[in-house]
């Protein structure tokens, strides 16, 4: 009996070591590729911080509004959180290559998946960067066009070329990540529908005494007046 | 001839100039819908030639930006015999009229390069571009640009008028100013649509860079006088008489920023050697009077100019914070928060707006077309303090007050030096 036991024992050691020995090599070689990610991570973030600080890409940022965004949430620059992202990516991406090679069964689909998604999140990103530049200078476009055409309320119109293009790009966003595409889709109807059904209403009702000064100003009176304003104005050369 | 000049010159063109052969005298008219006026304006220029050039030969080149009026006709068709009566009847050369399309659509640099590629591939001696819509121009202005060139040795020729007080102003409160102090020659009328050149400035300013680099779409008159500025010809002026356009628009405030503003701040890089070491300022070889100041009453719209600069300053806060000092934006909301009464946009602050605005241009801040369609409210709140303070004044007021604001303008150049210095 006494022998049984330790025959056992002995034999279950055994296996243990037997498997340890066989685990342990695919350990190092995952803290290999951790280690080296690490390292191949960190030049990666430092030649990009570099790169975007020489093409200086925190101005541009400034320029699409993303840089108030991320003042207004506490976060660092833009030029460091593109970095900073860059970094995890990488790194992430090779631990999830050292786990893979663990051979844990079930974590092969999911890192394969997980790879998978990199490119459409790039995408994404670069969308919604340049989404949020169009969409600073198409509205900063209509503000100083309004203003110097001397129509009221500028800053509103200029908010609503903004509001506009910003919906268009996070459907487009959302709809690249993959993510609640039908509830989006159909958000985005809606808010669309409403926002144009709305600014019909507006303009209809609202708008009904203006669109009639500018109906007969256009089409009655136009020249006179016109000519009248042209009148109190000098010419600049 | 060379290979760039073929690719924008049409071969119809280039046929007609080829017939023409050499000349001595240019003349370059630059148009875009202009039958109303051009009649008269060819009529006058060809008696001008026969008056003042009577042994020279001479051509009129009419660079047209599709117009759709016939104005090239009318250019080519006006017979020079009516002219030659009344003028003089002992003219003894033939003068060619040419008319090129250079374009579908108007664009002044376009009209002005093919000018410039006429001039040297007929060797122009002296060359001269004439507006189109000079309602009262006269024969004697050709002479008034040319001779110094044909005769004088000069190498450009700007022109001098008699003005309105209120006419102008964007002349006389930026352009002028603002080129006098930064390059140091007190040229009254940098940016005209009239002046004369020799043909050896054009040649050089044809090889320019400025026709690539995207800064002469806009402009491109005034370039043209930094160009002979920098490259030291010789330069004088000459008073033609009186200023007056066919049509005055509400709407041309902006146009004309990016064909003055734009044009001075986008020279500023590439001269940066030249005006940053020039101090203090030099007046020009002068031909007549250098400014003459009609003080005709005149209606114009006040409250419509403050208002449109306290609503400038309120609605593009954020604009202008990307471009101004916090104390200059600050000293801004201030004035636009006062009435009409005690409104006051001093020449300093003026000054060191349109500085801090050439800097922020400099530096690219937001796009260089907005930084300049923001520059029009304040323009318009300097204009307001210009009326309030010219209302009554004499044209020796008027012209103090202009020179204060040119020695404003000198005095306060180490400070736009000093923010490009520190623009890395």
């Amino acid at each position: 009996m006494r022998e049984m036991i330790i025959s056992e024992l002995s034999q279950a050691l055994h296996e243990l070591v037997k498997g340890f020995a066989h685990f342990l090599p695919r350990l190092i070689v995952m803290l290999i590729l951790a280690f080296v990610g690490w390292v191949i991570a960190y030049v990666a973030k430092v030649v990009l911080r570099s790169v975007l600080r020489l093409i200086k890409f925190d101005r541009l940022s400034e320029n699409a509004g993303a840089s108030q965004l991320l003042t207004k949430a506490a976060l660092p620059s833009a030029t460091e959180m593109l970095s900073r992202f860059v970094f995890w990516v990488v790194w992430l991406g090779f631990i999830l290559l050292g786990v893979s090679v663990l051979g844990i069964l079930g974590l092969q689909e999911q890192i394969a998946r997980f790879f998978l998604f990199l490119p459409r999140l790039f995408v994404a990103m670069f969308i919604m960067f340049f989404g949020l530049l169009a969409a600073s200078f198409f509205s900063r476009a209509t503000l100083l066009a309004a203003v110097n055409a001397n129509v009221p309320s500028p800053r509103v119109l200029s908010l609503a070329v903004r509001s506009i293009i910003i919906v268009f790009v996070l459907s487009i966003v959302f709809e690249e990540l993959g993510l609640a595409e039908q509830t989006m889709l159909v958000a985005f109807g809606i808010a669309f529908g409403a926002l144009m059904f709305g600014l019909a209403i507006a303009f209809g009702v609202g708008g009904r005494g203006l669109a009639q000064r500018f109906l007969e100003k256009r089409f009655v009176r136009g020249r006179k007046e016109e000519k009248e304003e042209n009148e109190d104005e000098l010419s600049p050369l | 001839m060379k290979l760039a000049e073929e690719s924008y010159l049409t071969d119809d063109f280039l046929r007609q100039l080829i017939n023409v052969g050499e000349v001595d005298i240019l003349v370059g008219l630059p148009t875009h819908n202009n039958a109303k006026t051009i009649r008269s304006i060819v009529q006058t220029i060809q008696s001008g030639i026969l008056r003042g050039f009577p042994r020279e030969r001479a051509v009129i080149i009419n660079a047209d930006g599709g117009s759709r009026d016939g104005t090239p006709e009318l250019v080519t068709g006006i017979s020079i015999d009516d002219v030659r009566r009344a003028s003089n009847p002992y003219a003894l050369r033939t003068l060619h009229s040419i008319s090129t399309k250079y374009a579908s659509s108007p664009a002044s640099e376009v009209a002005f390069r093919t000018i410039l590629a006429a001039a040297e591939l007929l060797r122009a001696k002296a060359c001269v571009v004439m507006s189109p819509e000079s309602a009262n121009i006269e024969p004697e202005w050709l002479s008034k640009l040319l001779r110094p060139i044909y005769r004088d040795g000069f190498d450009l020729v700007t022109p001098t008028y008699r003005r309105h007080k209120l006419e102008g102003l964007l002349i006389t409160n930026f352009v002028y100013p603002m080129t006098r102090a930064l390059y140091g020659l007190r040229i009254r009328e940098a940016y005209s649509q009239e002046f004369g050149f020799s043909g050896r400035l054009g040649s050089q300013f044809l090889e320019q860079n400025v026709w690539n680099d995207g800064s002469g779409e806009t402009g491109v008159d005034l370039r043209f006088t930094l160009a002979a500025i920098t490259g030291r010809y010789r330069i004088c002026q000459s008073f033609l008489g009186e200023k007056d356009h066919v049509e005055r628009r509400a709407a041309d405030l902006v146009p004309a920023l990016r064909q003055t503003a734009g044009a001075l701040f986008s020279a500023l890089d590439p001269d940066f050697p030249v005006w940053s070491a020039v101090a203090g300022s030099e007046t020009v070889p002068t031909t007549g009077s250098d400014r003459e100041v009609l003080l005709a009453p005149a209606r114009v719209n006040r409250k419509r100019l403050r208002e449109m600069f306290s609503t400038g300053v309120a609605e593009l806060e954020s604009v202008f914070q990307s471009i101004l000092s916090p104390s200059t934006l600050a000293e801004l909301q201030r004035i636009a928060g006062t009435g009409e009464e005690e409104f006051h946009y001093p020449a300093e602050l003026w000054v060191r707006t349109v500085y801090e605005f050439a800097a922020a241009y400099q530096k690219s801040v937001i796009s260089r077309d907005h930084i300049i369609q923001a520059l029009a409210p304040l323009f318009r709140g300097r204009v307001f303090t210009f009326l309030m303070e010219n209302r009554n004044a004499s044209a020796d007021d008027v012209e103090n007050n202009i020179e204060g604001l040119c020695l404003e303008f000198e005095r306060l150049k180490p400070y736009l030096l000093q923010m490009w210095k520190s623009r890395e």
